[in-house]
């Protein structure tokens, strides 16, 4: 039995549909991550799952129990790190998480080691008489992802849990998931809108984009169903481009998207003389070519022609609106 | 313990933790009220006489103490919006407890811290002169209280639907000083015109204040029946307001 299971489960704010009509399963113990660019609904994705958004409509179940009509069952059977941090600053780590197991009736007598416990995973017990506000930002994160498992849930939901973090704090973290899920028999849920991130951390991905899942597999598979190198390849006449290639038996696939087309080729950096011959003999200029060797990134592009990098460039200046606009409602 | 009543009591903890880390506002929320003890008490106390032939600063005594939980405690209850803002909301709400219960945590703990505040008010007005027959401390403690639970009730139910802290002043203009001027806290309230003895009526502080004033000097403008009475049903409401706005809340 899946431990989290969804159909048809849509979220909308007035005409903007966030999540359209999601249906996926996660199987119990697995590292399941939810890759998508900024605003693609992920957290809205989430946020229903932990019962802090009701869906418009569809179903969603979490360790059994329907997080519409029953979500204190699915409260008691889930650990949350929330995107923007959810510490008390004023208490100290130790007090955070004495709160947070009384709320969540964890007996009194095991209160103390599973604190203790907690604390040595993520490496803050030295710690644990500060006040939070001395605490950086990685260690803020260490200490909510060791609040999210003193409760003993069967499902850990991380919301981007590396954002805004350094290189060597996010492979900290890294490891503090993979070992948890190891040791731990917890089924991980994780949203991210970085690709070495779900590469590296997850068994299976679910690609999202405008709210639809659009692609769902093992990073490897996905990353293998393209069959091949992706070139890019900027110019001024895509679509002509495109047709002059087609029959090539060296292309296995290309499209072509606004100012430039994605091929997908074996060998990819063998290819680029003769594809630039091929374009001369069509007529099209070409400004610029890229060899990718196949990422999750190349996935995405394959399925939307846009990268997710680029998504996020864009989007980082109505990001920072957004984060504003959402502290207001929260 | 049932888990409703552990929450509560950690909730409560909570607020009871922050106050005393917090010198500052200790001292911010006691500076005010002392002041205007001192001020009035002393400078005006002089100028006036009034027809009960008690001091003047036993007369306001009452009404400073009510100063004190009344700003204390709505403080305490917008502190909520504090909450929302640095996110720590959000681990309470998805929480298994009933949201009930996190309003019932807060706003005891938020009276507690408010209470506390009035007792040490009561040690500076004791050290002014003003005289409390300590036979009436356990009826003061308990005025108090429920003073002080109604008040953070109100902040709570307010800060339920406030965005941010930008309307904070907007409260302490329009709401707060109006409620604390209107109490009755500074002067009689039968000298006044009619109409502002009828605004008075709907001020829940008056009657506070009244009470408060029963039981310190034993003579007051309502029968201290009638006071406890508006008070518990001023209670009753903002508790049931606040419990129902912040069920409202999402994310």
């Amino acid at each position: 039995m899946p431990i989290i299971n969804t159909s048809s489960l849509t979220k909308k704010f007035n005409s903007f549909t966030a999540v359209d009509s999601v249906s996926l399963e996660v199987k119990k113990g697995e590292i399941f991550g939810l890759l998508g660019p900024n605003g693609a609904g992920k957290t809205t994705f989430i946020s229903m799952l932990v019962t802090m958004k009701r869906p418009t409509s569809g179903r969603a179940e979490v360790n059994g129990f329907d997080v519409s009509s029953d979500p204190m069952g699915v409260r008691k059977s889930i650990g949350i790190v929330f995107q923007d941090q959810a510490l008390d600053e004023e208490l100290t780590a130790y007090e955070n998480l004495d709160l947070h197991a009384a709320l969540y009736s964890v007996p009194r007598g095991e209160r103390e080691t599973r604190i203790m416990e907690v604390l040595k995973m993520v490496e803050l017990d030295s710690r644990k008489d500060d006040l939070v506000k001395t605490f950086s930002g990685g260690m803020r994160r260490r200490l909510e992802i060791a609040r999210g498992l003193i409760h003993y849930p069967k499902v850990l939901f991380l919301d981007e849990p590396t954002l805004g973090l350094d290189p060597q704090t996010r492979k900290r973290i890294w490891e503090y998931i993979n070992k948890l899920q190891k040791e731990q028999d917890v089924t991980v849920f994780l949203t991210t809108h970085y690709m070495e991130e779900a590469d590296s951390l997850c068994g299976r991905i679910a690609i999202i984009d405008h709210g639809k899942i659009i692609a769902l597999d093992s990073p490897s598979a996905l990353k293998d169903s393209l069959g091949g190198d992706t070139l890019l390849m900027e110019c001024d006449h895509p679509e002509k481009l495109c047709k002059a290639l087609k029959g090539k038996k060296y292309v296995q696939d290309s499209r072509p998207h606004d100012g430039r087309i994605t091929l997908v080729v074996e060998k990819g950096e063998k290819q680029i003389p003769m594809l630039m011959h091929a374009a001369k003999d069509a007529g099209v200029e070409v400004s610029s070519v890229s060899l990718h060797k196949p990422t999750l990134d190349d996935v995405f592009l394959h399925y939307t022609g846009r990268t997710i990098r680029e998504e996020n460039v864009s989007a980082a200046e109505s990001f920072k609106m957004h984060a504003r606009a959402r502290r207001r409602v929260s | 313990m049932n888990s409703e009543l552990l929450a509560i009591y950690f909730l409560w903890k909570r607020e009871l933790i922050r106050f005393f880390r917090s010198k500052s506002r200790v001292i911010g929320s006691m500076g005010m009220p002392v002041f205007f003890l001192f001020m009035l008490g002393f400078g005006l106390g002089g100028l006036v006489s009034l027809d009960g032939g008690e001091r003047y600063l036993d007369f306001i005594a009452p009404g400073m103490l009510g100063m004190v939980l009344l700003f204390g405690s709505i403080f305490s209850g917008i502190i909520v919006l504090m909450d929302k803002q640095f996110g720590f909301l959000k681990e309470t709400l998805v929480a298994p407890v009933r949201r009930e219960s996190i309003v019932l945590g807060k706003a005891l703990g938020g009276a507690t811290t408010a209470v506390v505040q009035g007792i040490l008010m009561l040690g500076v007005m004791a050290l002014m002169g003003v005289t409390i027959p300590l036979s009436s401390i356990p009826a003061l403690l308990f005025v108090m209280f429920i003073i002080s639970i109604a008040f953070v009730s109100l902040g709570i139910a307010i800060a339920s639907f406030m965005e941010d802290m930008h309307g904070f002043q907007l409260i302490v203009n329009f709401l707060i000083f109006p409620m604390f001027l209107l109490s009755g806290a500074i002067f009689p309230l039968d000298k006044t015109p009619e109409f502002v003895q009828y605004l008075s009526y709907i001020d829940p502080l008056t009657f506070g204040v009244d009470a408060l004033r029963s039981i310190f000097l034993g003579s007051s403008q309502f029968p201290f029946m009638l006071d406890l009475g508006v008070l518990l049903g001023f209670l009753a409401l903002t508790t049931v307001v606040a419990a129902y706005l912040f069920r409202k809340i999402e994310s």
